[in-house]
């Protein structure tokens, strides 16, 4: 359950902060309202900023996994 | 490129810069240059002396060391000037540590402790233990007692600051201190002292002088009479035996008395720092997609924390400060170490975009209004820039 099917997957490996949350907010209506989307990122904020995102743009928060190469990945769903 | 508001570098008749980072050091009270100017002449010698000068150095040390422990209601033997905020945490913390090596192991502190906590703890043998906080940044009694009482070889010392340095939520320390038991607290009021009234119950405290508007180059170290504390360095001969070190007999003074002022006119000041500070949280909360954290109500009165959605904190606190707003960060573009705010990733809010304003004994309303009208220009930009 490490990496579960999502809907779409945005590699932000290499990122700096707050460049993974802004690729998440710009890719989030290219999912449909239920639909998943998966943040993979190195960058140690994203652990603390995609939750934070979700509850502050409404969003859901699925949870953390990781990618096939070990890094952590975050899911969410598209609720709006 | 000039704006509306000001340019890069004011030139005549530009709004003069305006400094909201007292948490990071407030500017040196006039009570205290006052004083620090003239104990320059007047307590250069050592202390520990038997002659004239000497005697005149010793006067002002006790004198200095009085004037904290009547401020804070200590007894004066209780106060031990150190070098720096940092070295009284170190000692604080490790002294207690030390005098508890027989009955336990490990370091016991709160997830959103300063840094000089962090690292005094993680610098002992044993492998200390966090204690998570809530959303705005408060520990609970019961939590930091069970995790005491599961310490690995047991608890040695739990480490609770009286208020939090980053969002200024203020922490029940009084009931920490009760549910703790026989384990002995150690408080840092480095964020609080002289802003709001120390809270009891620690075998060992910690303070710093240019937080409240002292000189810096000044801690002060509290341990309670009686508590089991044990000099984790190397011993010295000086008038303490709990530092080290030739002290800084004129800059203790000055440290004195301007807690000595701060405390006086604490009422006051911290009346018209909380209604500034309630006017920043609605102000601030206007901006879209910003998120101010910590608590409203039982808080520092002087500091504010927020985080604006997809901006570089960097970004964010270069443009304030190019437009005369002097203010800090928590984010990780702004560390060094590229790490967020522990204190942020605790409480789990927003890192990026990170900034606290906090405020000194003179901001006043219109320093406050001009951060406000600035602000969502600054973030708007920054946004605009990416797109969003």
């Amino acid at each position: 359950m490490s990496t579960p099917d999502v809907n779409l997957e945005l590699d932000c490996r290499g990122m700096l902060c707050p460049l993974p949350v802004i690729e998440l907010g710009r890719r989030l209506t290219d999912v449909a309202v239920g639909g998943t989307i998966a943040v993979v990122a190195t960058d140690v904020a994203a652990r603390v900023d995609v939750p934070a995102w979700c509850r502050m743009r409404e969003q859901e928060y699925v949870g953390e996994g990781v990618a096939e190469d070990g890094t952590p990945r975050y899911v969410v769903r598209r609720v709006s | 490129m000039t704006n509306a508001s000001g340019t890069p570098h004011p030139g005549p008749g530009a709004a003069s810069p305006v400094y909201l980072d007292s948490a990071s050091s407030e500017p040196l009270h006039p009570a205290a240059r006052e004083v620090l100017l003239a104990a320059l002449d007047q307590g250069y010698a050592d202390p520990r002396r038997l002659h004239g000068p000497a005697r005149s150095a010793r006067l002002l040390l006790d004198n200095a060391r009085e004037a904290v422990a009547g401020c804070l209601a200590v007894r004066p033997d209780e106060v031990t000037f150190t070098a720096s905020g940092t070295d009284a945490v170190h000692r604080g913390l490790l002294g207690l540590h030390a005098g508890r090596a027989r009955r336990g192991a490990t370091i016991v502190h709160t997830a959103v402790e300063h840094s000089a906590v962090l690292h005094a703890a993680h610098w002992t043998a044993g492998e200390p233990v966090a204690v998570a906080v809530d959303r705005l940044g408060r520990v609970a009694p019961d939590e930091v007692a069970r995790a005491c009482h599961r310490a690995p070889g047991g608890a040695t010392v739990a480490a609770v600051q009286s208020a939090n340095h980053e969002v200024g939520t203020v922490q029940p320390v009084a009931a920490v201190a009760e549910a703790l038991g026989e384990v002995p607290l150690f408080v840092d009021a480095c964020a609080s002292t002289g802003r709001v009234p120390l809270p009891g119950g620690w075998a060992a405290a910690a303070a710093s002088a240019h937080k409240w508007g002292g000189p810096a180059g000044v801690g002060v170290l509290l341990v309670r009479k009686g508590a089991r504390w044990r000099n984790p360095f190397p011993a010295d001969d000086r008038v303490d035996e709990r530092a080290s070190g030739f002290e800084n007999v004129p800059a203790a003074l000055a440290a004195a008395a301007a807690l000595q002022a701060v405390v006086a006119e604490h009422d006051m000041v911290g009346a018209r720092q909380s209604a500034l500070i309630d006017r920043i949280r609605a102000g601030v909360a206007a901006v879209p997609d910003v998120e101010v954290v910590g608590d409203t109500e039982d808080r520092l009165p002087h500091l504010v924390t927020f985080s604006c959605l997809y901006v570089d904190g960097e970004a964010l606190v270069t443009e304030l400060d190019r437009r005369g707003l002097g203010v800090a960060s928590g984010s990780a573009c702004t560390a060094s170490t590229l790490e967020p705010s522990h204190v942020l990733t605790a409480m789990g809010v927003l890192t990026h975009g990170n900034v606290r304003v906090s405020l000194t004994r003179d901001t006043t309303a219109a320093d406050v209004e001009r951060f406000l009208a600035e602000l969502p220009d600054v973030v708007r930009g920054i946004r605009a820039e990416i797109g969003l």
